[in-house]
């Protein structure tokens, strides 16, 4: 491998394995040189990442879910699959409540998905219907399939929405193993331009001045689209004032770091993991993972310190006779 | 590849034997070219027809054995190549020189191979490039530091092999028909590559330890972030180390593991003693690797959970019992470590215990939050990755017969250490079908290669 090895094969130098000292010297200080400037390199790089929340704006927009107020009507899946050219049938074709028999998850051509929970109670009154909940990509605050993404095609923009540019994609999925909502779709069957797919909050819709489709379908103001901040102002009152009308937490306030859709239910959300509501830890995933990512790279402390070893090591069983 | 690789042998007293050991065919190689014929196929087919025609994979399952098994699996049991060069050439351990070259090129196939099955599994693999450009760089991403880590490695590990190519070539280029005007030059450079590499080799090696603690542990960071997802007893912000230090743990046990079957199949006495001296080592990198792995499950109030016995805890205690457990046992038992047969089961088991761990933590212990979701990888996936690994040993087989790798095998090589005498040495061929005839003048004396015939263990 270095010159030793390569000498040995030579019949001359068999007896004589070693080249003189300062050879090996003039090599050390020169593999010192090249993993610093490697290792150098490799800070820059890992300290001027995008560092999650940070970036956000204080106008940023987000969407309130009034769980008590949704009657599964199915017409926000409707219009999100009208405003995103994804296939659907008639309006009147929402009414079709037999969907909800199974559990559904958000596709590649329908983004945003309603399902139903059941009343716990083996025998469920007519004034106790089941809860109906809207699940779609959560627009994280500190978002892990951003963080996840080795090519920046997922990207938060500063005013909530998390979206993706299939331009940049290379196709790795990294970030629907990332995302703690699983809300992330991948178009298979697409042979060799396959693309994630997921509700954008209608930035398109937005950036025009209007509601995302989903909001302005709503019939029964289940849906608010405003600032996260106001969002999550008007929610708390609403528990204040109806203190036995809803459970006291705002889903999405914190959850994984926070999002920007937002939930208030008047059962536990306990009871709504399944349907889509999964409970996460105040922290996102992402800076968990970021931290452990950075203390090992930022100041090169990790490479440096692997370095720094190998050649002490190098040197030391050099000096120190061998084997 | 067919008669071509039979390379005939001169002496002819020792006819037999080295006539096993030089052809390139035996029934079990025929088996394996045609895994690795079917493998092609398969993978022509998920080229033409699209992930969704040729894998299980889902919303729920993105990734599946393609990412556990070809790229965490390959890039675990590759770890070969820095431990042992580590150990060669850092720690300056010269008698473990024999070693080295092996593991690099297992090292070196097995990155190739991860590369490839990495580009196989991106959907939009004619993409790729946009890791190596700058404007795509997303540093704060796991994903991205190991695909650079990965990429630099696989460079660092085709210059650390290249010294096998200039050997075997300087002075004897030979190239055909008209290209032999091109004789001269194309030997000049490989003079040159050889004596700038052999200044520069010692940073390369420094350079791809580097790389390979840095993506060896990315590697298990990767799964930090599936919050949720991945069972508690492998979940944990300690994994990084973990996967580093199992990875140390699986690089000596893979070397053994490859010596004796690549010096069974080519009809070599094999290398016992010195793999028992290595196998010394054993014993305490997985020692290392299951106190921090119990330390971890202690912190995290994990070790309760042990005592229940569901799927989770038998997966772990298999993997643990089998991969760590039983080889710490066989290796510090002196008597055992010197036979070759408790070598192989030793070094076997930490294999399949190490790559057990990588399908735990990729796959068998991942669990969506999508109910009822299941994975089942599709025959594609796994001619595919049989494929793989089939290819690899061929490969593997081919280098090992043109270029000096094995150093029992490699009909160039004369004495070099006080340490191996035993070691027989075939006379240099008059009639290479690769190299043109060097003027060589035998350093033993033919008869002693006969030497071959005789050795056992
Ligand atoms: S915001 Fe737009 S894309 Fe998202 S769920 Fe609503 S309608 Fe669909
Ligand atoms: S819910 Fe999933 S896809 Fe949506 S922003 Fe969060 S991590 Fe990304
Ligand atoms: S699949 Fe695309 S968007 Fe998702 S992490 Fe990979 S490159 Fe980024």
């Amino acid at each position: 491998m270095n010159a030793r090895t390569s000498s040995q094969r030579t019949p001359k130098s068999g007896s004589d394995a070693h080249p003189p000292i300062d050879t090996s010297r003039r090599g050390f200080l020169k593999a010192g040189a090249v993993l610093t400037a490697l290792t150098v390199g490799g800070k820059s790089l890992a300290s001027d990442g995008a560092d999650g929340a940070s970036k956000l704006s204080q106008g940023r927009m987000g969407v309130l879910v009034d769980l008590t107020r949704c009657v599964g009507c199915r017409r926000c899946e409707w219009a999100c699959n009208d405003a995103n050219d994804n296939p659907h049938g008639k309006l009147e074709e929402c009414d079709d409540q037999s969907v909800f028999a199974s559990l559904r998850r958000p596709r590649t051509d329908q983004f945003c998905v309603v399902n139903a929970t059941r009343n716990p109670k083996a025998d469920p009154s007519p004034t106790d219907p089941p809860i109906f909940t809207k699940i779609q990509c959560m627009h994280c605050e500190y978002p892990p399939c951003v963080s996840a993404c080795l090519v920046g095609a997922m990207q938060k923009s500063p005013d909530g929405p998390v979206t993706y540019d299939a331009s940049k994609c290379i196709g790795c999925r990294y970030c629907m193993m990332a995302c703690p909502f699983e809300r992330l779709t991948y178009e298979y069957d697409r042979r060799f331009t396959p693309r994630i797919r997921k509700c954008e909050l209608c930035s398109h819709r937005t950036h025009d001045g209007k509601l995302p489709a989903c909001v302005e379908i709503c019939p029964v103001e289940a849906l608010q689209y405003g600032k996260r901040e106001d969002l999550l102002r008007v929610a708390h009152e609403r528990i204040a004032a109806h203190p036995d009308k809803y459970v006291d937490h705002v889903y999405g306030e914190s959850e994984g770091g926070g999002t920007s859709w937002l939930y208030l239910s008047a059962r536990p959300f306990e009871q709504l993991v399944d349907v889509g509501l999964p409970r996460l830890p105040d922290k996102s995933p992402a800076e968990r993972t970021e931290h452990i990512q950075h203390a090992i790279f930022k100041g090169a402390a990790g490479p440096l310190g692997i370095a720094a070893i190998l050649t002490t090591l190098h040197f030391l069983t050099r000096k120190g006779g061998h084997a | 590849m067919s008669a071509s690789f039979h390379i005939p042998a001169i002496n002819h007293s020792t006819h037999t034997a080295t006539d096993s050991r030089r052809r390139f065919f035996t029934p079990g190689m025929l088996v394996v070219t045609a895994i690795a014929a079917v493998g092609v196929g398969a993978w022509l087919f998920r080229m033409l027809f699209g992930l969704g025609a040729a894998t299980n994979l889902t919303n729920a399952y993105p990734w599946g054995i393609w990412i556990g098994i070809d790229v965490a699996t390959g890039v675990a049991l590759a770890a070969g190549g820095f431990t042992t060069a580590f150990l060669a050439h850092i720690l300056h351990r010269e008698r473990y020189h024999p070693l080295v070259r092996p593991a690099l090129l297992t090292a070196m196939l097995g990155y190739t191979f991860v590369a490839l099955g990495v580009a196989t599994d991106l959907g939009r693999f004619w993409a790729m490039w946009h890791v190596m450009l700058p404007p795509f760089w997303q540093p704060n991403s796991v994903l991205f530091e190991v695909a650079i880590c990965v990429m630099c490695y696989l460079s660092v590990l085709y210059i650390e092999f290249l010294p096998a190519a200039c050997e075997r070539f300087i002075g004897r280029v030979n190239l055909p028909g008209r290209l032999a005007v091109l004789n001269h030059p194309v030997d000049r450079a490989l003079r040159i590559a050889d004596k700038t590499l052999g200044r520069f080799m010692t940073i390369f090696i420094m350079a791809g330890i580097m790389l390979s603690c840095m993506h060896q542990s990315s590697l298990g960071t990767l799964m930090v972030i599936t919050y949720g997802k991945l069972d508690a007893l492998w979940h944990t912000p300690a994994l990084p180390l973990l996967f580093l230090l199992s990875a140390f743990a699986v690089g000596y046990p893979m070397v053994i593991f490859e010596s004796i079957i690549a010096h069974r199949s080519f009809g070599l006495p094999g290398e016992r003693s010195l793999l028992a001296e290595l196998g010394r080592f054993i014993p305490f990198t997985l020692g290392l690797y299951l106190s921090v792995k119990v330390a971890d499950l202690a912190l995290r109030g994990q070790l309760p959970r042990l005592l229940v016995g569901d799927y989770y805890t038998q997966m772990l205690t298999i993997e643990v019992c089998f991969g760590v457990l039983i080889p710490i046992l066989i290796f510090s038992n002196r008597h055992l470590r010197e036979q070759t047969r408790w070598q192989f089961i030793g070094a076997a088991l930490v294999v399949l215990g190490v790559a057990f761990n990588r399908l735990n933590v990729f796959l068998f212990a991942y669990s969506p939050l999508e109910r009822g979701a299941t994975y089942r990888p599709s025959a594609i996936e796994i001619a595919v990755t049989l494929g793989a690994i089939a290819l690899t040993v061929v490969i593997y087989r081919a280098i090992a017969l043109i270029l000096p790798v094995i150093e029992q095998l490699d009909e160039h090589h004369t004495p070099h250490s006080r340490h191996d005498q035993r070691f027989p040495v075939v006379a240099p061929l008059s009639s290479h079908p690769i190299s043109h005839p060097r003027p060589v003048t035998p350093t033993v004396p033919a008869a002693e290669s006969n030497t071959v015939v005789g050795v056992k263990e």
